[in-house]
């Protein structure tokens, strides 16, 4: 009897000290910002960059806004950005908040003085919210959801695997989705196809800006089919559940735009 | 052994409520074990993988209360990848087929589906209470299954979650009979709400003394739920957003006044500059205040509302607040005993927080006792002040934004501040720390901190001595997670027995290496000691030699476990 309950109780430790019966969040530590900078050495200011939780606001105003460019600290697989992962240490939660106070408190204040009518618009694109969780964004997604997502492409059943998490930008996912499917195409021979995937370099961006007889889609978060390339990389990785690479044929009336999804949401009936 | 009939003893044990007195009950001798056994009710799990669910039920059968709690905490910072674990189906699972009766479920960092939720709203009749804090993979449908096959629901609380919302009709799934609620928190949810049915809950529900909106409620439908429940305790306004010079505004000013029960205020998702007037009334009341996702209140709204709170116990802002503001805190706030400023977006902003705020507290507010500070930076002189005038802290959690920040005014080392809290504050039981920090912080903790149980570290220590002072001197020690520090193998091994005596470690980008968490786990049966794997690589080398980047282990009396994902191997 003794052991095994001695056992067990181990398990059933009492109640947490950390957490207080209503305590919401759990915020641990602070981190520092210079990954490659041991603590026993000490800290080199110049290395040392100010973590800082990224909002809308900085991608508005600074030319190189992440997704579109590559940002100068540039995201590579292998390389981490000035910030780490987990900076600063708040539930992801808190972040995407945050995101999103930005980007509502803006327009609001704004139109504050116009029509009240106006909040609901304010209030529909928060919800519509794409988190923009640039905390270091991408190691973020990387550890948070799987890096890899499962693509398929129409016409063939069996599907791919790709890693996000290696790519910065459009162009260098659309290059290795036809790499990953260019074995398919010698095989099919479905008419047209060969012509527009065989021609390295030019399928990408076919597939990308519409003119193949492909395009590359993805279902977000919400369930939505949309067309690839319109927010920005990191945007779009942190709201891609999976990818299709969708004939253009079917491809009509697909997922609008961004602004154009707000606007039907909004004139939803609840 | 027993004089008395087993009735007596039974009716003694209803007493003794806390978790650590019932499990100190149940070892005394085999006949308080089986009586111990037959009528517990409460049960804690602080992790969901050191014992099966169907021991528990077996060992339980009269559970109503059931706590579990999944991820290692610092999933919450995105260090744990997707998938890891902590799915709560097979518990309810089990608890179903037990045919316990099971009333509570208070569940943190869990993964939850929709089809536990479900088979949680069909399997249990008297199901009363259903907490959810941080957890994921549940949608609003899930929530429709609660609402309308939970026929006792006193409680849905939902705190910090990610919900997917499918904009249906949850709130409506509650059937005209449930009248039963007490509390009610969806604030987490990021869709709309059919605002009818919400009040008519809301009219239909006289127990109701928690309500948490969540964005999509604007003020005019608060309103109206106001006046439906003036008997609210604790309120989490979504959209404070309205013109001041209309009628809704005057309406509402006017039902707030009725609301004479609230002692606790949150959320103010959405503000409306100089708004806050119409909370002037009822802020003498308030005990708790949760401001910290109010982004839209500016610091001035933000100290003139605080200087009406003679109350507050409980404070949670962001650092907009600035120093000053802590100041008019200190001064309006006697009774404050737990206070977390948060950061705010965007960085470089002048009102933030530093030392002097953190001072001019603890200089106001003696009962202080739990803490959670982002700032720019602290001093030791700081710190021991601090610990001067707040000898009382249980939770001590420190948070400079750039962590291996050493003291501004000395450029030293913030061992001797933590020091100092460690050695005034008798009753620390959790610790986080931050800045520039050595080995010396860690002797002192192991030297002083004898109530620890939870010590975070990040980016701190300078060598093996460190982690070992901290396993030798704190006895008390359950959690003990650290990440980028320099603690390695040696540390890692000395005193191997420790880890039984704990809930889990944690440590990601040390020091240890593959070769000695072998070990460890092979001499330590009773432990799971996690690595995770994410490379890409598909045949990575697993050799002795190579450094851990994540490494989680904990004492299980359930062995290695069969939900495990690819990325995840146990030794």
């Amino acid at each position: 009897m003794s052991t095994v309950s001695k056992d067990d109780n181990l398990a059933l430790s009492s109640e947490d000290s950390s957490s207080p019966d209503e305590s919401e969040l759990e915020l641990g530590l602070g981190l520092s910002l210079s990954h490659t900078v041991k603590a026993h050495q000490y800290h080199n200011h110049q290395h040392a960059s100010y973590a800082r939780i990224f909002t809308a606001k900085d991608f508005s105003s600074s030319p190189s806004s992440a997704g579109n460019k590559r940002p100068a600290d540039s995201l590579d697989a292998t390389n981490r950005p000035s910030q780490v992962v987990g900076w600063p240490p708040l539930r992801t939660y808190r972040v995407n908040s945050f995101n999103n106070q930005v980007k509502s408190t803006e327009p609001f204040n704004s139109v504050a003085e116009k029509s009240k009518n106006n909040n609901t618009v304010v209030r529909k694109n928060t919800d519509n919210r794409v988190i923009d969780n640039s905390i270091n964004i991408k190691d973020k997604r990387h550890v948070k959801n799987s890096p890899f997502v499962k693509v398929n492409m129409d016409g063939i059943p069996i599907g791919r695997k790709v890693n996000l998490s290696s790519h910065s930008s459009y162009e260098t996912l659309a290059q290795t989705l036809e790499d990953m499917f260019n074995e398919y195409e010698s095989t099919t021979g479905s008419s047209g196809k060969d012509h527009d995937m065989t021609i390295r370099g030019e399928w990408h961006s076919k597939l990308l800006d519409g003119s193949s007889k492909f395009v590359l889609t993805y279902e977000d978060k919400e369930g939505d089919w949309m067309l690839v390339g319109d927010v920005p990389w990191g945007m779009f990785v942190s709201s891609v559940k999976r990818l299709r690479i969708m004939r253009t044929s079917e491809a009509n009336g697909l997922g609008p735009r961004l602004e154009e999804k707000n606007i039907r949401q909004k004139n939803k009936p609840i | 052994m027993n004089y008395f009939p087993d009735e007596v003893i039974e009716h003694v044990f209803d007493y003794v409520v806390s978790h650590s007195d019932r499990n100190a009950l149940s070892l005394v001798c085999k006949s308080w074990c089986r009586i111990e056994r037959f009528t517990r009710q409460r049960v804690f799990i602080g992790n969901c993988y050191s014992i099966s669910p169907e021991r528990l039920v077996q060992r339980f059968p009269s559970l109503k209360s059931l706590t579990l709690k999944g991820k290692p905490h610092f999933a919450d910072f995105s260090l744990v990848p997707h998938g890891w674990g902590g799915f709560v189906y097979p518990w309810i699972e089990a608890l179903a087929k037990s045919k316990v009766g099971l009333e509570e479920l208070r569940l943190k960092r869990m993964v939850v589906s929709d089809d536990s939720l479900e088979l949680l709203s069909r399997s249990f009749m008297d199901f009363k209470s259903l907490v959810l804090v941080s957890c994921e993979g549940f949608t609003t449908d899930g929530l429709a299954a609660v609402a309308a096959n939970c026929r006792s629901l006193r409680e849905l609380d939902l705190q910090e979650n990610e919900v997917e919302d499918h904009k249906g009709q949850w709130l409506s799934c509650f059937p005209e009979s449930c009248t039963s609620l007490v509390s009610l928190n969806f604030a987490c949810l990021k869709g709309e709400i059919n605002l009818g049915a919400l009040e008519r809950l809301v009219a239909r529900s006289p127990n109701l003394k928690s309500l948490r909106l969540n964005r999509s409620v604007p003020v005019d439908a608060l309103q109206k739920i106001l006046m439906r429940a003036p008997q609210l305790v604790d309120l989490g306004i979504g959209s404070f957003f309205h013109d001041l010079n209309s009628d809704t505004y005057a309406k509402l000013k006017a039902t707030i006044l009725k609301c004479k029960s609230i002692t606790s205020l949150s959320g103010f998702l959405e503000v409306a500059p100089f708004s806050l007037a119409a909370i002037y009334p009822i802020s003498q009341n308030l005990t708790s205040l949760n401001l910290s996702y109010a982004a839209g209140i500016q610091s001035s709204e933000l100290i003139k509302l605080i200087r009406h709170c003679g109350k507050l116990q409980r404070l949670w802002i962001m650092d907009c607040i600035g120093d000053k503001g802590l100041g008019v805190v200190a001064s309006s706030c006697k009774d404050l005993e737990e206070l977390r400023v948060f950061p705010s977006a965007p960085f470089g902003n002048h009102a933030a927080v530093t030392e002097k705020g953190l001072v001019a507290i603890s200089m106001g507010c003696p009962k202080l006792h739990s803490l959670l500070y982002f700032c720019h930076q602290m001093t030791n002189a700081a710190l021991i002040t601090v610990a001067k005038n707040c000898p009382n802290f249980i939770r001590f959690r420190l948070c400079i934004l750039d962590a291996t920040k050493p003291d501004p005014d000395t450029m030293q080392p913030l061992d001797e501040g933590f020091g100092a809290i460690v050695q005034s504050c008798k009753r620390l039981r959790r610790l986080s720390l931050s800045g520039k920090l050595t080995d010396q912080v860690f002797l002192y903790i192991g030297m002083y901190a004898d109530q620890l149980e939870m010590l975070s570290i990040a980016f701190a220590g300078e060598s093996d001595k460190g982690m070992l002072y901290v396993l030798n001197g704190c006895k008390k020690l359950r959690k003990l997670e650290m990440r980028d520090c320099p603690f390695g193998d040696s540390a890692l091994l000395t005193d191997i027995g420790k880890y039984e005596t704990m809930r889990s470690l944690w440590m990601s980008s040390c020091e240890v290496t593959v070769g000695a968490c072998k070990t460890l786990a092979k001499k330590m049966p009773r432990l799971n000691v996690e690595i995770f794997n994410e490379s890409e690589q598909e045949d990575c080398d697993m050799e002795d030699e190579q450094r851990v980047e994540k490494m989680y282990l904990y004492r299980t009396v359930a062995g290695k476990r069969n939900d495990a994902p690819e990325y995840v191997w146990t030794l």
